[in-house]
């Protein structure tokens, strides 16, 4: 049966009630459609322009099982239709013309077609078409899957020395996996190329690649991301998904890979990320946040209300993944000028001092994304925090909480992180970041946003940067106050048990939302109420898995939400490490990055 | 003429269409569809179809009038025309269209408009026996079914 990306309860009767929206200009030809579709059992909605057809598919996200669209039309081109679909809502979309040239053919499947129909359109051929829908569903588990993988062999291999076996092992592991999905992807994949006259050369998307994929993104910033579509959707603008692969393709420099390839990798790259959020009770769309009027967002400059962090994988340069074990990947990423094109990098410390937090905030002007690239959260380089929390360990059923917006609010600094980070800490995650930062970084989160979010995410958020000992108990009242993130996490009620450090408290961050979520799982849920809440200060994703997001200078986990093994196996390493933002930032400099980490 | 007569002439008459070329297969899709839920569905398309074509028609005439021909906007009109008459599966006017466009393609005014009059006529006379068809049809009473060529 169908996943449950629908939302209707249909699923019994499948392809019955299949969802399906048609777009066409000519009105006799969306009478018959209608009809036709009716008559296979379909739910049918028809649509005269396109422009009513993307509204349509925005108010009612997951409305929709699939698109069908005829080429031709006067407001808008049925392909640039084809693109925002494919970007913004991944659903499937069928293409339909009169013309059945093959260039025309060719292009429909080069923009993501799934099909291209000729008109007259037969009772038969639509019959079929659920066909589409679910095969997109296998495809992205199995996509979803090697993901995963790719993402925890990077991490796995990123990490710290002592993994280096593991890390063999996981990338043999990662390898074999990867084969075997590769064998049976191309199966399929073979099918859709047969359509095509041409058939391309099909891309494997290997670790390196996918890292380079990453950085690119993260460069740019999210704008290629669904998240911000998913933003301009919400705000009625125009998505521009359609320039994102092109950037990234641009900015991965690979020869011989196409626009199309990396199109169709974003695709599965964004549903990874918002398979973690499944479940995610946003209330506001991703991307929604508004903007705060504290100093912070001031101070973000460039970012946009709706900056989303971007939770990435570190390079393998950067390294920061490293949750492994007990030591945490302190990721080096150099300190960016605060500018418009900021990305947020959470990382968490790792042994290795002198890692500063690296907020790099995405680009403002892009929206969040919906889905947060998630890697493990590296120790920020000085300026940067990376988030970076893919977690080869999350499964599809994330516990994914909201993720918080971090702003990040430069005021002198480039990266001024409001109230400081705290660290996220990754339940179950050895590493722990200790809160043992004197600094009273600023509080990253602001209760009040989370409590409206009511995303339950542990973090809080800081009203007042510069209020250490306010985040303290205000975390403590914040994370009562706060839901347990909707995210099947289930916020530790302890969160604000923070071990209570001073610094901890301090934290205005906790990134302690390292809320089980389904208790037995620690995982690491940075469920910032993400969005529109933030006010000031950060708001900081968690991502689920078992990591610690280091996401502030200094408020570093509390032991207490987790396992006190998890802690033990923390090095006083870890500490240092994360001292040492203390030490090269000040933690009032730092702003929360205004981005809304969706993991 | 008693009932079975008019229904022997409507089936006859409608056979007549397809052997002529007026109608091909999408007609009788459409026949398929007609059901209780929609009783007049064919007819309602058809009405549809005329509708939407007398703007498409009128939209040609006047970028036809244009000096110098804007055969993107042409091609671009007829192709519409073209879906619209696929709709009601009119085979003849659909050829013209095809044969529209290719003039298009390559420029050929003159060509344009000698086949845009053909395709008038075209649509003149389909519309004329669908017309007279649907009225036979409709004295004759309900119990037509679709029934395919042979």
């Amino acid at each position: 049966m169908m996943e449950n990306g629908f939302s209707s309860p249909r699923n019994d009767s499948f392809p019955a009630g299949l969802r399906v929206l048609v777009v066409d200009d000519d009105p006799t030809w969306l009478k018959i459609l209608e009809k036709m579709l009716k008559k296979c059992s379909y739910e049918v909605t028809t649509c005269g322009l396109a422009r009513d057809a993307l509204n349509l598919l925005r108010e009612r996200k997951g409305g929709y099982d699939i698109v069908i669209s005829d080429v031709y039309m006067p407001d808008m081109d049925g392909f640039k239709l084809l693109e925002h679909v494919g970007l913004e809502m991944d659903l499937p979309v069928i293409m339909m013309s009169v013309d059945g040239e093959t260039s025309r053919v060719m292009k429909g499947v080069q923009h993501g077609a799934c099909d291209y129909l000729l008109k007259p359109i037969r009772m038969k051929e639509l019959r079929n078409i659920w066909q589409h829908v679910f095969r997109k569903k296998i495809h992205e588990v199995r996509d979803i899957e090697i993901l995963e993988g790719i993402e925890s062999f990077q991490m796995t291999r990123n990490g710290s020395d002592q993994y280096e076996d593991g890390h063999f092992l996981c990338g043999e592991d990662l390898t074999s996996i990867k084969k075997r999905k590769d064998m049976e992807s191309k199966h399929d994949e073979k099918d859709i190329g047969d359509n095509t006259s041409t058939k391309k050369a099909r891309v494997v998307w290997s670790v390196e690649l996918h890292q380079k994929f990453v950085k690119a993104v993260n460069q740019i910033g999210f704008d290629t991301t669904s998240l911000s579509c998913f933003y301009r959707a919400m705000t009625s603008n125009v998505c521009l998904a359609e320039v994102g692969p092109k950037k990234i393709l641009d900015l991965m420099n690979v020869p011989r890979l196409t626009r199309e390839n990396v199109a169709s990798h974003l695709q599965k790259y964004r549903l990874y990320l918002s398979r973690l959020q499944k479940g995610n009770d946003f209330n506001n769309p991703v991307g929604m946040i508004k903007q705060s009027d504290s100093p912070l967002s001031d101070s973000v400059g460039s970012f946009g209300s709706h900056n989303s962090i971007n939770l990435q994988p570190t390079d393998v340069s950067n390294g920061c993944y490293g949750f492994s074990g007990s030591s945490l990947v302190l990721h080096n990423v150099d300190p960016r000028s605060h500018d418009g094109d900021r990305k947020i990098l959470v990382t968490t410390p790792v042994a290795e001092p002198k890692r500063g937090l690296t907020v790099d905030a995405p680009n403002p002007r892009k929206p969040r994304i919906s889905q947060m690239e998630f890697g493990r959260p590296l120790a920020p380089p000085r300026s940067e925090v990376n988030f970076s929390t893919f977690d080869s360990s999350l499964p599809t059923k994330y516990p994914w909480c909201g993720i918080p917006e971090i702003r990040l609010k430069q005021e002198h600094n480039p990266l001024h992180f409001n109230d400081g980070f705290s660290h996220l800490p990754m339940p179950g995650q050895k590493q722990l970041t200790r809160a043992d930062y004197p600094q009273p970084a600023p509080a990253i989160i602001s209760p009040p946003s989370l409590t409206e979010r009511e995303t339950g995410c542990p973090v809080k958020i800081k009203p007042s940067r510069n209020d250490y000992g306010s985040n303290a108990s205000h975390v403590s009242s914040t994370a009562s106050a706060v839901d347990p993130i909707p995210l099947q996490t289930k916020t530790n009620s302890t969160n604000h048990q923070v071990s209570s450090t001073s610094s901890m408290e301090n934290q205005g961050l906790n990134m302690n939302c390292l809320t089980d979520v389904e208790s037995s799982r620690k995982n690491i849920n940075l469920g910032m109420p993400p969005l529109a809440t933030l006010d000031e200060g950060l708001q900081v994703c968690f991502v689920p898995g078992d990591y610690y997001m280091n996401l502030g200078l200094q408020n570093i986990e509390v032991p207490e939400y987790f396992d006190p093994s998890l802690l033990t196996d923390v090095p006083i390493h870890l500490n240092d490490g994360l001292r040492f933002d203390y030490e090269f930032y000040d933690p009032t400099e730092y702003s929360l990055i205004d981005q809304s980490l969706f993991i | 003429m008693d009932r079975n007569q008019l229904r022997r002439q409507v089936a006859l008459t409608r056979q007549s269409l397809f052997d002529q070329g007026f109608l091909d297969e999408q007609f009788i899709q459409l026949e398929e569809l007609q059901d209780d839920a929609n009783p007049n569905f064919v007819e309602e398309v058809v009405s549809l179809h005329y509708r939407d074509s007398a703007r498409l028609i009128s939209n040609i005439e006047k970028a036809l009038e244009n000096n110098p021909l804007d055969f993107n906007k042409l091609d671009g009109y007829m192709h519409q025309f073209k879906g619209s008459s696929s709709s009601i599966g009119a085979k003849k006017v659909k050829a013209e269209c095809t044969l529209f466009r290719e003039y298009c393609k390559a420029g050929n005014g003159e060509g344009c408009m000698r086949t845009f009059q053909q395709t008038k006529k075209e649509y003149a006379t389909l519309k004329r026996k669908l017309e007279t068809y649907f009225q036979l049809a409709r004295q004759a009473g309900p119990a037509d079914t679709a029934c395919r060529p042979k």
